[in-house]
């Protein structure tokens, strides 16, 4: 291999080489081994709450015990896992290249968000075993059981608070570095999709993250001095808790997916040969999720009690931002009519999140409706929503990029017959994993809950088949991925024939990504 | 769209205003839900309005637009390649900052030494209107409080970095975005005394 980033001389010869580099490349590597690592162990745990699943009634977990599991599971997947995923793991590492620049616009403030992200990672860990014990609130962590709760709530919520810190700085390094460091020629309708869906995430990052930092802090406030904001019994309103938790929540949700389509929008052309479908409407849908995003949230409290004029708005609202997450499948499956497929690993990935991420969103669309969510609301039926959107959605996209990215990352080339079964295996494992979940909550299993009446035993077992296979199927995939980083085929500069910028530096890139700046004439997917 | 030059005036700055929205936007949550408990509770938070000292917060008010000033003319100063006189100013600023700390200190004192804090009986018995202002006023004093501070260490870290030479007349950024920043802690305050002490 010529030289690299990897082999180039650094200023330190240690573990600084690592956690003290400002390069894009090895932040962007830091944030990929901690991300996945997180991802394991919360897999994990979600493995063991299936298995509870097994048997109705107390087995080898409690109550207090399950309480705890989906709280850590949900905390480590939303905050650790796929909030930063896309962007701080595959963002940070492509988007110089893409751009054609050699860094981004701040590359010591994006060290530090890392370090931001760990602190925050080691108080969530930390708030497991010390205090009064994991926090059992739910990833919600509604007042006023958060509030009244004896365990370690606190310590957790100042890591979410940590994380969010993390999360605003990546957005604000992104924003500033696509305005600002662009290639010569590259004006803004010369970027690739995957750089304007970070450009709309990180506004979004910037713009909803605030709210939810000042939310927990009043949590935080509210455990210490007992402030009153949110307790009813000195007027305040808890209401009020889930109003501002989901005005970022809800915004949060697009954090995720938005990279996950600017994934999809990148691999599609590649692998189909021909240029995508409706640039121009790709990357407007994504701002249009970004804005119409904002105004939401209500639909996650349709049965708090909030007046009827309000829902009603809500849920048409929430239907109109359906709207350009439609024009994006439309575009895509268009841009594959007609093309001359290359069916690789990259593309069977993307296949596989479009046929979840449409379940996923059609199922929003019973919850938006508001007769209809007053049924499934707080039921399996949720929980099978949002595996489908963010798991079979955010999840399978971020592996698309990894395999896409992969060559250019790591110099080498996965074992493609491993990584296509891995791809099966886990499409079949989720289907069986999480399908039976809405039929579960269709007909009456409420989410957060340990135990279930005899009627639900099947399903229930059906479902926890399901996560072995699934497990199985991840498994193959990261044992595939980690073994081919030594072992792999040595990987040519543009093993795909993409036409981005980053496939015209080599694999993987000099540390100054590349020999000379690029300078771009035509637009990014000219086939 | 410089690559080539590591250093980028315009960059900084974008990066700055962006980190400037997150702040407002994080004070915004806090206006928020000052906005609906006013709107519950009109009457009772100018009954517990009417208990703060006007004067003490017009003072601050003042010191904290004086402060505003003297930073404003620290860049002037700096572009003009007058660093004596840039440092004097932050100086200045930094010393304005302490004595509103001071001042705030002294009255927050004063209304715990009267009962008038989170949990204590003589503000449990009144109403829940009261309560809620004075959680208010505490968290958001409070939280502005500690920007207060965090914009005084901005600037006495860019004072260090004026001695040392990192920042001159023509390498000024630092000091226009920590100055940009004390302007945002101004601009809040001149929100917050109004909420707070004023308005009827
Ligand atoms: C191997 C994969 C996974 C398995 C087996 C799994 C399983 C589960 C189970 C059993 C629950 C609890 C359902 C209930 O009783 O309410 C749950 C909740 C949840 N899962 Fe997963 N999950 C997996 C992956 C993921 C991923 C990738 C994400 C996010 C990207 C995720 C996010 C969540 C969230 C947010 C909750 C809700 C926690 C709460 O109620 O507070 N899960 N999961």
């Amino acid at each position: 291999m010529e030289s690299n980033f990897y082999t180039e001389p650094t200023k330190y010869n240690d573990l600084r080489k690592w956690v003290c580099s400002t390069d894009h490349k090895r932040i962007g590597l830091l944030y990929m081994a901690s991300i996945f690592i997180f991802f394991l162990v919360a897999m994990m745990i979600g493995v063991v709450m299936k298995l509870k699943m097994l048997s109705a009634g107390t087995t080898f977990i409690s109550a207090r015990t399950y309480n705890s599991l989906f709280t850590v599971h949900g905390v480590i997947m939303i905050f650790l896992f796929i909030i930063p995923g896309i962007p701080a793991a595959l963002g940070n590492f492509i988007l110089p290249l893409q751009l054609g620049a050699k860094d981004v616009a701040f590359p010591r403030l994006n060290l530090y968000s890392w370090y931001f992200y760990i602190a925050g990672a080691v108080c969530a860990l930390t708030s497991l075993f010390t205090g009064g014990g994991a926090p059992d609130t739910g990833w919600t962590f509604y007042v006023p059981y958060s509030v009244t709760t004896g365990t370690n709530v606190s310590l957790a919520v100042f890591g979410a608070f940590l994380l969010g810190m993390s999360s605003t700085l990546t957005g604000l390094n992104f924003l500033t570095t696509i305005h600002r460091m662009r290639a010569p020629g590259m004006g803004w309708f010369r970027m690739p999709l995957f750089i304007w869906s970070l450009y709309a995430t990180g506004w979004v990052q910037l713009l909803a993250t605030p709210i939810i930092a000042i939310t927990l802090v009043l949590v935080i406030l509210e455990r210490l001095f007992n402030v009153g904001i949110f307790d009813p019994s000195r007027g305040g309103d808890p209401i009020l808790f889930e109003h501002m938790f989901w005005i970022y929540s809800h915004p949060a949700v697009y954090i995720m997916i938005l990279p996950a389509m600017g994934i999809v929008s990148e691999i599609i052309p590649v692998f189909a040969r021909r240029t995508i479908f409706g640039y121009k409407a790709i990357a407007f849908s994504s701002l249009a999720i970004a804005l119409v995003g904002y105004l939401v949230w209500g639909h996650h409290m349709f049965t708090s009690g909030m007046s009827d004029t309000a829902r009603v708005i809500f849920s048409l609202l929430t239907f109109i931002v359906a709207v350009p997450s439609g024009v994006k499948v439309f575009n895509w499956v268009a841009s594959l009519y007609k093309g001359s497929s290359v069916i690789s690993a990259p593309l069977i990935f993307v296949m596989a999140f479009i046929f979840l991420f449409s379940i996923g969103g059609l199922t929003g669309l019973f919850q938006g409706a508001l007769n209809i969510d007053m049924h499934i609301h707080g039921t399996y039926f949720i929980v099978a929503h949002f595996h489908y959107v963010m798991f079979g959605g955010t999840g399978f996209a971020f592996f698309a990029g990894l395999h896409y990215w992969y060559p250019k990352i790591f110099g080498r080339m996965y074992n493609e017959k491993i990584a296509r079964y891995a791809c099966g295996l886990m499409l079949i494992g989720f289907n069986v994993l999480y399908f039976p979940m809405f039929i579960l909550g269709w007909q009456g299993m409420p989410r957060r809950y340990y135990d279930y009446p005899a009627q639900f035993q099947a399903l229930q077992r059906l479902s926890s088949v399901g996560s072995w296979i699934l497990v199985a199927g991840i498994l193959l995939m990261f044992h595939n991925l980690v073994k081919s980083i030594r072992k792999g085929t040595p990987a040519s500069s543009n093993p795909w024939g993409g036409k981005t910028l980053e496939w015209q530096t080599t694999s993987p890139p000099p540390t100054e990504n590349f020999v000379e700046i690029p300078v771009v004439t035509s637009g990014p997917y000219n086939y | 769209m410089s690559t080539e030059n590591h250093f980028d005036y315009t960059g900084s700055k974008i990066g700055m205003w962006l980190f400037l929205f997150t702040e407002i936007i994080l004070f915004g949550g806090l206006f928020l839900v000052y906005a609906v408990y006013r709107y519950t509770y009109p009457h009772e938070f100018h009954e517990a309005g009417e208990h703060l000292q006007v004067s003490l917060g017009f003072a601050n008010t003042l010191i904290l637009l004086t402060s505003s000033l003297t930073a404003a003319l620290a860049v002037s100063s700096l572009q003009r390649d007058r660093k004596y006189a840039s440092l004097w100013y932050i100086s200045g600023t930094v010393a304005l900052a302490a004595v509103f700390l001071i001042n705030k200190f002294l009255e927050w004192s004063s209304h715990i030494s009267a009962g008038m804090y989170p949990g204590a009986p003589a503000l449990l018995a009144k109403g829940h209107g009261e309560n809620l202002f004075y959680g208010l006023y505490y968290v958001m004093t409070g939280l502005h409080g500690v920007h207060v501070l965090g914009g005084a260490g901005a600037l006495s870290l860019v004072y260090v970095w004026i001695l040392q030479g990192k920042v001159d007349k023509d390498r000024y950024v630092a000091l226009e975005n920590a100055v940009l920043f004390w302007h945002l802690v101004d601009l809040v305050w001149i929100y917050l005394f109004p909420l707070f002490y004023l308005l009827i």
